[in-house]
C-alpha cells in the first residue's frame, strides 16, 4: 500500500513538474493557519523583537504602510527584528488575491493567512483591548510588549521599533 | 503675566490631554443613553431616532460599501431588518467614512448600493464624521442594539452580527438576534459585547 502511493506521487511528481513548482513556492508565500496555531507567533522567548501586523489586502491603510514592515525586515538582522504579516484575507480568495498579491509586491516578510471564523474568542487573545479593525501591530520582545489598533507612519514605525531595541 | 502663562500651560496639557482622549476615546458602554442625530438619507430626507414613534429600539449598523466584512453582511442586514422591523427594532444603518478618502462611499454610491441590494432601512451619511466618534464605533460593521427607555435610547449590546463573516449558513451564534430575541422577551442578554475583524472607519 504504501508503495502503492508512493508509486502514485511519483507519477503525479513525474508527470506535472510545473505544478509541484507552483505548490512550492505557494507554501513558501504563505502559511495557512487556525488561531492556536498562531500563538506561538505571539508568545515567543527569545533574543528577537516581533512585529506582528494584521492586515489584509483589501485594507487600503494596511497595504499603504506595508512598506514600512518590509523596509524593517530589509534593515535589520532576522535573528534581530522578525516582522510577521498576519493576513485576514477571506480564505477564498487565498489563491486569487493574496497569493499574487505578496508576489507582485515582492513580499520578504513572512506571511500567515490566518483562517480561523471564530474571531469573538481570538480577538481578545490577540490584546484584550482590540476592537477588531485592521491595521493592528503587535511589537513584542521579551521585556516589553505594546498593541497598536491604528497604522502606522514611517518614521512613527521606526520610533516605536527602537524604544524595543533599546530595552535589550 | 506669570498667572496668564500658568493659564496657558494648563489650557495646552488640557488640549493635550482632550486630543489623546479622542482618539481613545472609548465611546459608549451598555448601559449608556445613546445620541440622537439628524442625518441625511439616501433619498433625501433626514432621518432622527426620534422620528420612530412606535419602534422599541433599534439596530444602529455603522456600515459602509466598501469593506468587504461590511459587504459579507449586506444580505444579513436586510434580513435582520425584515425581521424586526415590524417587532419593534428597526434597522439604521450609517455610513461613517471620510468619502474624500473613500470616494465609493459617496451619497451617489450609497445610493446605487442600497438600490442594488434591497435595502429595506434608512442608509444615513455620518456627515462631518460627528456621531460615530460618540457611539465609539471603530469598524465596520460595527453595531449598537437601542432600546427605547424613559432616559432615552439605551445602549443594550455592542458588536459583532455574528459568528462567522463568511458563510451566513455556517453560523453558529447570532449574537445580534439573540440580543434582541432578548429585549423582546424581556430576558437578560447573554452575550452584550463581542468583537468581529472590520475595516478602520476612515478619517
Amino acid at each position: 500500500m504504501k508503495n502503492l502511493i508512493l508509486l502514485i506521487l511519483l507519477i503525479l511528481y513525474g508527470c506535472n513538474d510545473q505544478k509541484t513548482i507552483a505548490q512550492e513556492y505557494n507554501s513558501q508565500a504563505f502559511t495557512i493557519l487556525n488561531f492556536e496555531e498562531l500563538k506561538p507567533y505571539l508568545n515567543k522567548n527569545d533574543d528577537k523583537t516581533y512585529i506582528i501586523n494584521f492586515w489584509a489586502t483589501w485594507c487600503a491603510p494596511c497595504v499603504k504602510e506595508l512598506p514600512y514592515f518590509e523596509d524593517v525586515t530589509k534593515t535589520y538582522n532576522t535573528n534581530q527584528v522578525e516582522v510577521i504579516l498576519v493576513s485576514l484575507d477571506f480564505p477564498k480568495q487565498f489563491e486569487s488575491k493574496l497569493k499574487p498579491f505578496i508576489i507582485s509586491k515582492k513580499i520578504q516578510s513572512r506571511v500567515i493567512a490566518l483562517n480561523d471564523m471564530d474571531m469573538n474568542s481570538w480577538i481578545p487573545q490577540v490584546d484584550e483591548s482590540w476592537s477588531g479593525a485592521i491595521p493592528a501591530t503587535i511589537i513584542y520582545n521579551r521585556t516589553k510588549r505594546k498593541f497598536y489598533e491604528k497604522s502606522f507612519t514611517e518614521r512613527e514605525l521606526r520610533s516605536e521599533l527602537e524604544q524595543f531595541l533599546n530595552l535589550k | 503675566m506669570k498667572t496668564i502663562k500658568t493659564f496657558l500651560m494648563v489650557i495646552g496639557v488640557l488640549a493635550g490631554l482632550s486630543f489623546t482622549s479622542v482618539s481613545d476615546n472609548p465611546g459608549y458602554d451598555i448601559g449608556d443613553i445613546a445620541t440622537d442625530f439628524k442625518l441625511k438619507n439616501i433619498d433625501g430626507n433626514m432621518v432622527s431616532l426620534s422620528d420612530y414613534k412606535e419602534a422599541k429600539g433599534f439596530i444602529v449598523i455603522f456600515t459602509c460599501n466598501t469593506c468587504p466584512y461590511a459587504v459579507a453582511y449586506e444580505d444579513r442586514i436586510v434580513a435582520l431588518d425584515k425581521k424586526y422591523a415590524s417587532k419593534g427594532y428597526p434597522v439604521i444603518a450609517i455610513m461613517p467614512n471620510n468619502t474624500e478618502v473613500k470616494p465609493e462611499d459617496s451619497m451617489e454610491h450609497m445610493q446605487a448600493r442600497a438600490k442594488a441590494k434591497g435595502f429595506t432601512f434608512p442608509y444615513l451619511m455620518d456627515e462631518g464624521q460627528k456621531i460615530y466618534p460618540q457611539y465609539g464605533a471603530t469598524k465596520t460593521p460595527h453595531v449598537y442594539l437601542l432600546q427605547k427607555t424613559q432616559k432615552g435610547n439605551q445602549v443594550k449590546y455592542i458588536g459583532a452580527i455574528d459568528d462567522n463573516y463568511q458563510d451566513a449558513a455556517a453560523v453558529n451564534v447570532k449574537y445580534l438576534e439573540d440580543a434582541v430575541d432578548a429585549l423582546l422577551a424581556g430576558k437578560e442578554i447573554k452575550e452584550t459585547k463581542t468583537r468581529a475583524i472590520g475595516c478602520t472607519i476612515k478619517l
